[in-house]
């Protein structure tokens, strides 16, 4: 599923919006992933909210935030997953202990039975996380791994091995959110990814423009995942969320296809 | 080649962070294995824990709370260490590590602000730079201890977000140790956090009870039946208890706080309550969540044991059967507090109160009976917070 969606993306890099699921409310992030759908993303990062995510900075912890006060919960965005897999590929990103919290072996078939394709677990590196690759193998569900600037060769080598549906290549040494001059470096860390893994590499962490999204493929990343930029614009948003997502996500498709 | 560092209690601990800090935790534990080792890096640390910090702390046997009590109680004296807690013993030993590892700037997370004030010592003393992610709730109700920092050089930092207390300071410090990971290291407080973490503060706070025992030794000619010490994080607790594990007849008590009442579901005590294991920054262990796995909000009038995680080693220590953990209240911990100033002339943090507590609800009846209690702070940061009780 993933690695379709990846081939078939009709720019030079697939397409990959990050929403929080339940923000601004259940019916509300549906719409945002179908606006996503709709103006060009190849696939989605679905945030299932968390008290404390470590790895995300402030505007996506404080969706999560309010999505969780709004009374999201993670059956009910496991639910939106399922709705919106209907439509285009959809990829989880859940923190460990939501994942426990369910049990790891029925948190994978659950995704499996509503046709998820794959999960992201921000806080799990490799060393914590050989249960949780193979309940995700055993029910078809794809277990993507993070590497980042600052993990040696031999890491990145081991990471790239064990990744399945494609490698979230972190772009800066930091947490999620906009920021400038992203562009300067890329090449290196993205050969570096594509130099260790079989799997399709996609960049996220800082991607918040056309500009920056087109220099990620023109670096020859695969993908690109844009998060924190579409959170604010639902954030923001007076009246209609989803088309205010949807307008910033046909910009940046058409960076990527200019 | 140095021995490593245990990553797991049995099934807690781990290393549940984001992938940008794995290197930077392995660079830690090659660099705490060799530091730990050599003979420069002790002979410094001792150094500074007996000139500066005024180690070793004294061994005093309460003598009005031993009547109280009607059997020997012995108080370990962390709260006349220089900065008025145990925290100095793990805030010297790692910015001296981190100064090793070639760190030019040093962060670190605060909740009262003991371990802030600690680190900002350190930082003072050794000449590095210093940042303290604070909750700005506890940068109201802690305000002296933010001055002190402030005197030192250091830059506190205010957290604004969720409870703005320890939880989310711990958060706001991870996070900038993710985006600064090349230059900076992060001084956690407590035992707990991803591997090496936990093994670090432990072997940095063991010199509580390597004194204490030798100390009793000395005074008493054998040891003790109760070691007992109050948990938040659990640093001063697995200090204190590390030493007398391989002492069969010593029993280990770790005391957490009950805030309203267990029941009330307001307090901090995720070893007491039991329950389904969890992941909290960085590490498995016992925590306060709710059944989808969301953090909840801990509860106690002392912040320093207001915090819903634990750390690893001590939920072992409970699984294995080796300690026991139970819970005060805040209205207990209070009338310890009292208790300590009138019969002993000594103002206890209220971190601390909650073990006097303990030992006060449960005299020990055996003919044998003697006591040693960590009094692991001085309660001058909470007067304050005392005196608006009713």
């Amino acid at each position: 599923m993933i690695a379709e969606a990846f081939a078939k993306a009709p720019g030079r890099a697939a397409l990959m919006p990050y929403l929080m699921g339940g923000f601004p409310t259940i019916e509300a992030s549906v719409e945002i992933g179908l606006a996503c759908a709709e103006n060009g993303a190849d696939l989605l990062e679905l945030g299932i909210p968390y008290s404390d995510p470590l790895a995300d900075g402030p505007v996506i912890h404080d969706a999560g935030t309010r999505a969780l006060a709004a009374g999201a919960t993670t059956g009910a965005v496991l639910e939106v997953a399922g709705r919106l897999a209907q439509r285009i590929p959809v990829v989880v990103m859940c923190y460990a202990n939501l994942v426990y919290a369910r049990g790891v072996e029925a948190f994978a078939a659950e995704l499996s039975e509503r046709g998820v394709a794959g999960m992201i677990i921000p806080d799990l590196p490799f060393e914590e996380g050989p249960d949780f690759l193979a309940a995700c193998d055993a029910h078809g569900i794809a277990l993507v791994p993070l590497v980042a600037p600052t993990t040696p060769d031999a890491r990145l080598a081991a990471i790239g091995e064990r990744a399945r549906g494609f490698l979230y290549t972190v772009s800066v040494t930091g947490i999620t959110g906009e920021r400038t001059g992203l562009a300067q470096g890329l090449d290196g860390v993205i050969a570096r990814a594509k130099a260790h893994t079989d799997v399709p590499v996609a960049l996220g962490f800082g991607i918040s423009t056309a500009e920056d999204a087109a220099a990620a493929a023109a670096a020859g990343a695969d993908g690109v995942i844009v998060g924190s930029r579409l959170v604010r614009a639902a954030a923001e948003a007076h009246g209609d969320p989803a088309a205010a997502v949807g307008a910033v996500v046909r910009e940046l498709s058409a960076g990527l296809t200019r | 080649m140095n021995a490593p560092v245990a990553h797991r209690f049995g099934p807690y601990g781990g290393q549940y962070v984001p992938e940008t800090l794995m290197p930077a935790l392995a660079e830690l534990e090659a660099a705490w294995c060799a530091a730990r080792d050599d003979d420069g890096y002790r002979a410094e640390l001792d150094l500074l824990l007996n000139t500066y910090v005024g180690r070793p702390s004294p061994l005093y046997r309460a003598r009005r709370l031993s009547d109280e009590a009607g059997h020997p109680v012995y108080l370990k004296r962390e709260d006349l260490n220089h900065t008025g807690a145990h925290k100095i013993n793990n805030a010297l030993g790692q910015v001296l590590l981190a100064l090793r590892m070639g760190k030019t700037r040093i962060i670190a997370e605060t909740g009262a602000g003991q371990h802030g004030v600690a680190t900002a010592t350190a930082c003072a003393l050794l000449g590095v730079r210093c940042v303290v992610y604070m909750g700005a709730e506890d940068i109201r109700r802690q305000r002296p201890n933010v001055e002190r920092m402030g005197l030192m050089g250091a830059e506190v930092v205010p957290v604004e977000m969720g409870a703005r207390t320890l939880k989310e300071a711990v958060s706001a410090a991870i996070r900038d140790w993710v985006a600064n990971v090349g230059d900076t290291h992060y001084v956690i407080g407590s035992a707990v956090g991803p591997a090496p973490f936990p093994s670090i503060v432990r072997d940095l706070q063991r010199v509580i009870g390597d004194e204490a025992r030798a100390q009793v030794l000395e005074a008493e000619g054998r040891l003790p039946r109760r070691v007992i010490a109050c948990v938040g994080g659990g640093s001063n607790a697995i200090g204190t208890f590390i030493p007398f594990a391989d002492d069969a007849g010593v029993e280990l008590i770790g005391v957490e706080a009950a805030g309203d009442g267990l029941d009330s579901g307001r307090h901090g005590a995720p070893l007491t309550v039991g329950g389904r294991g969890g992941v909290l920054h960085g590490s498995y262990s016992a925590i306060l969540q709710d059944d989808e796995g969301q953090i909840l909000d801990a509860h106690s009038i002392s912040a320093g044991l207001d915090y819903p995680g634990s750390g690893p080693e001590h939920a072992w220590l409970r699984d294995s059967g080796r300690a026991r953990y139970e819970a005060i209240t805040d209205a207990d911990a209070l009338a310890a507090f009292r208790t300590v100033c009138e019969l002993e002339g000594i103002i206890p943090a209220l971190e601390s109160s909650h073990a006097i507590a303990w030992l006060l609800a449960n005299p020990d009846p055996r003919p044998d009976a003697m006591d040693i209690v960590c009094l692991s702070g001085r309660g001058d940061k909470d007067l304050a917070e005392v005196l608006s009780q009713p």
